[in-house]
């Protein structure tokens, strides 16, 4: 209450929570907002109303009333549960396979590097409804493997939950490999150098040197193909169909509740809301000081 | 200055990913234009025989080959007019009706989908019944499996598609389900036909239960199979001129197409049942 400004910058604080992240992370104070020029703080609080709005918009309209009758149907249940597992192991598939992918990327000259660095990064901007036709025409039952796969070891992929984790690691895989890539650029190679002349076979020195300093970065990829998977849609419902219990994630419900039962609908889309937020928030410092 | 490099390599990469959100904003925001309906040429269409404008035909996938060649002969028969489809599931496109998306004319696959669009207000008038549709099997060319009626599709090994239950044809389905008193435990329930469709198009489902004029739209990829059960989940087609319609005079002459004898013809050659 000393002079107008600072109060003015202690309001707009409240609202962004902007103090609070200031002394968690310890960054130097730095003027408040109301030191921030006009032309800069307009766009950003439009842009973060944007972004916040439609979040709020859900909370409005819930159906609170009806709430607990709508989230204890079974079928809710079946459809959260299969989306944390099936997010939790497209994840897995992507730290298996991205992890490597991404040191090869980062480490190892080769011609057409930059090639295979767009092709990995495709998945990004890809429609997932292509990718979900893509998947068809290479692992459908009557793909180019699949057909293979289909004939030598009797599996198909369409219309099964491993269907669905396929789907989901195809579009959360990138995320990761970009990440960790990012974090291995960063990464001073010495390290690794310094231990292979001590001794240390190649393997031993990516294992032991540098997966640990690159540790956050795994971490923040990680968590960005989860919520990536967790969100999956135009994939999963092209590639894996949708059957409650076995393909049917939390986002095929909501889409499809929402042709029946809008209200519904909603109820569905604030569990999902609730379940990323929790986790984004769980994991914000690990995934903050990675970035 | 390596620092500063990749800073500006990670600049970069966020102005990426900034405009890949964009793209993926303006892809979907695209999908509902198309229905830039030329306004204040109503009340001219309507006082003289001379029609202009874009008549929006929001209409259920089964409807798309035949409205597709009406609305061909349509603009035929008025140059100047356009006729603007979205076709989709019966469901969707109701809940985008009462949502606010601009249409002149609903067409859906059952009175049920036509009732939430009537029941929001929605409606100009009562939507008539301009057809009917009925059932089929839809199996892989030849009929490798051998299905010769809906009991054979419970068999266990099949892999069979069906509409899901809120989409007119997966109701219809489940109506001669239990009619016939079978329990038939599908892969997947499609979010509408021409997907349930697709899956065997595509060999990755044995079968499915879409309508006869999705058989027949999809020429040999598939082979139709009739089964008695269909009599009892006939489907009637409504359609009806929409409240928000800003050119309703086309669009009259539209629904008018789509009723007259030659609308029938193009729509019982596709395989539709008159009303």
């Amino acid at each position: 209450m000393t002079s107008p400004p600072p109060d003015k910058a202690g309001a707009a604080d409240t609202v962004t929570g902007g103090p609070r992240r200031r002394r968690v992370r310890g960054a130097p104070a730095g003027r408040g907002l109301g030191g921030a020029p006009l032309p800069l703080l307009l766009p950003a609080l439009l842009g973060l109303a944007f972004l916040v709005l439609p979040l709020v918009a859900l909370l409005v309209r819930a159906p609170w009333r009806s709430m607990p009758d709508l989230l204890t149907s079974t079928e809710v249940w079946q459809a959260l549960r299969l989306s944390l597992v099936c997010a939790t192991a497209a994840t897995a598939v992507s730290l298996v396979f991205g992890v490597p992918l991404a040191w090869l990327l980062a480490r190892v000259e080769f011609p057409g590097r930059g090639l295979l660095r767009a092709l990995v990064t495709l998945p990004l901007v890809l429609p997932p409804v292509v990718g979900g036709v893509a998947l068809l025409m290479a692992l459908g039952r009557n793909g180019v493997l699949g057909r293979w796969l289909d004939s030598w070891f009797g599996i198909t992929l369409p219309f099964t939950t491993a269907g669905v984790v396929v789907a989901e690691a195809f579009v959360a895989m990138p995320f990761l490999v970009i990440s960790v890539e990012g974090a291995l650029r960063a990464a001073d190679p010495r390290y690794e150098e310094a231990a292979t002349t001590l001794g240390a076979s190649r393997f031993t020195a990516f294992r032991r040197v540098t997966l640990p300093l690159v540790a956050p970065g795994i971490a923040a990829g990680a968590v960005l193909a989860w919520a990536r998977a967790l969100g999956e849609f135009g994939a999963t419902i092209t590639f894996a169909g949708n059957f409650p219990g076995r393909t049917q994630t939390m986002p095929l419900a909501v889409y499809l509740a929402l042709q029946s039962d809008p209200q519904a609908a909603i109820a569905l889309s604030l569990v999902l809301l609730a379940v990323s937020i929790a986790v984004l928030a769980g994991l914000r410092d690990r995934w903050m000081t990675a970035s | 200055m390596t620092r500063s490099a990749r800073r500006s390599r990670r600049t970069l990469r966020a102005v990426g990913a900034g405009a890949a959100a964009l793209l993926a904003l303006s892809a979907c925001s695209s999908s509902g234009s198309g229905s830039s309906g030329t306004s204040g040429d109503s009340a001219a269409a309507s006082a003289s025989d001379k029609l202009s404008g874009t008549v929006t035909v929001f209409a259920a996938a089964s409807l798309e080959e035949s409205f597709t060649t009406l609305g061909e002969e349509f603009e035929k028969a008025h140059p100047g007019t356009k006729v603007a489809f979205s076709f989709g599931g019966s469901d969707t496109l109701a809940a985008s009706i009462t949502a606010g998306a601009p249409a002149d004319v609903f067409a859906s696959a059952s009175p049920k989908t036509m009732a939430i669009v009537t029941d929001g207000g929605d409606a100009e008038g009562t939507p008539a019944t301009f057809v009917r549709n009925r059932l089929e099997i839809a199996t892989l060319p030849g009929n490798p499996d051998e299905i010769a009626s809906l009991k054979d599709l419970t068999k266990s090994s099949l892999k069979v598609v069906l509409c899901d239950k809120a989409v007119p044809c997966g109701a219809a389905a489940h109506k001669a389900l239990d009619a016939s008193g079978l329990e038939l435990t599908p892969v997947s329930y499609e979010e509408d036909v021409k997907s349930a469709l697709n899956k065997v198009v595509l060999k990755e489902a044995d079968a499915a239960v879409v309508y006869r004029t999705d058989v027949k739209a999809a020429g040999d990829k598939v082979e139709g199979v009739d089964f008695p059960e269909s009599a009892q989940a006939v489907n009637a087609y409504p359609i009806t001129l929409l409240k928000g319609s800003e050119n309703t005079g086309t669009a009259k002459a539209f629904i008018a197409l789509v009723r007259s004898a030659v609308g029938q013809k193009v729509l019982t050659d596709a395989g539709f049942l008159r009303p």
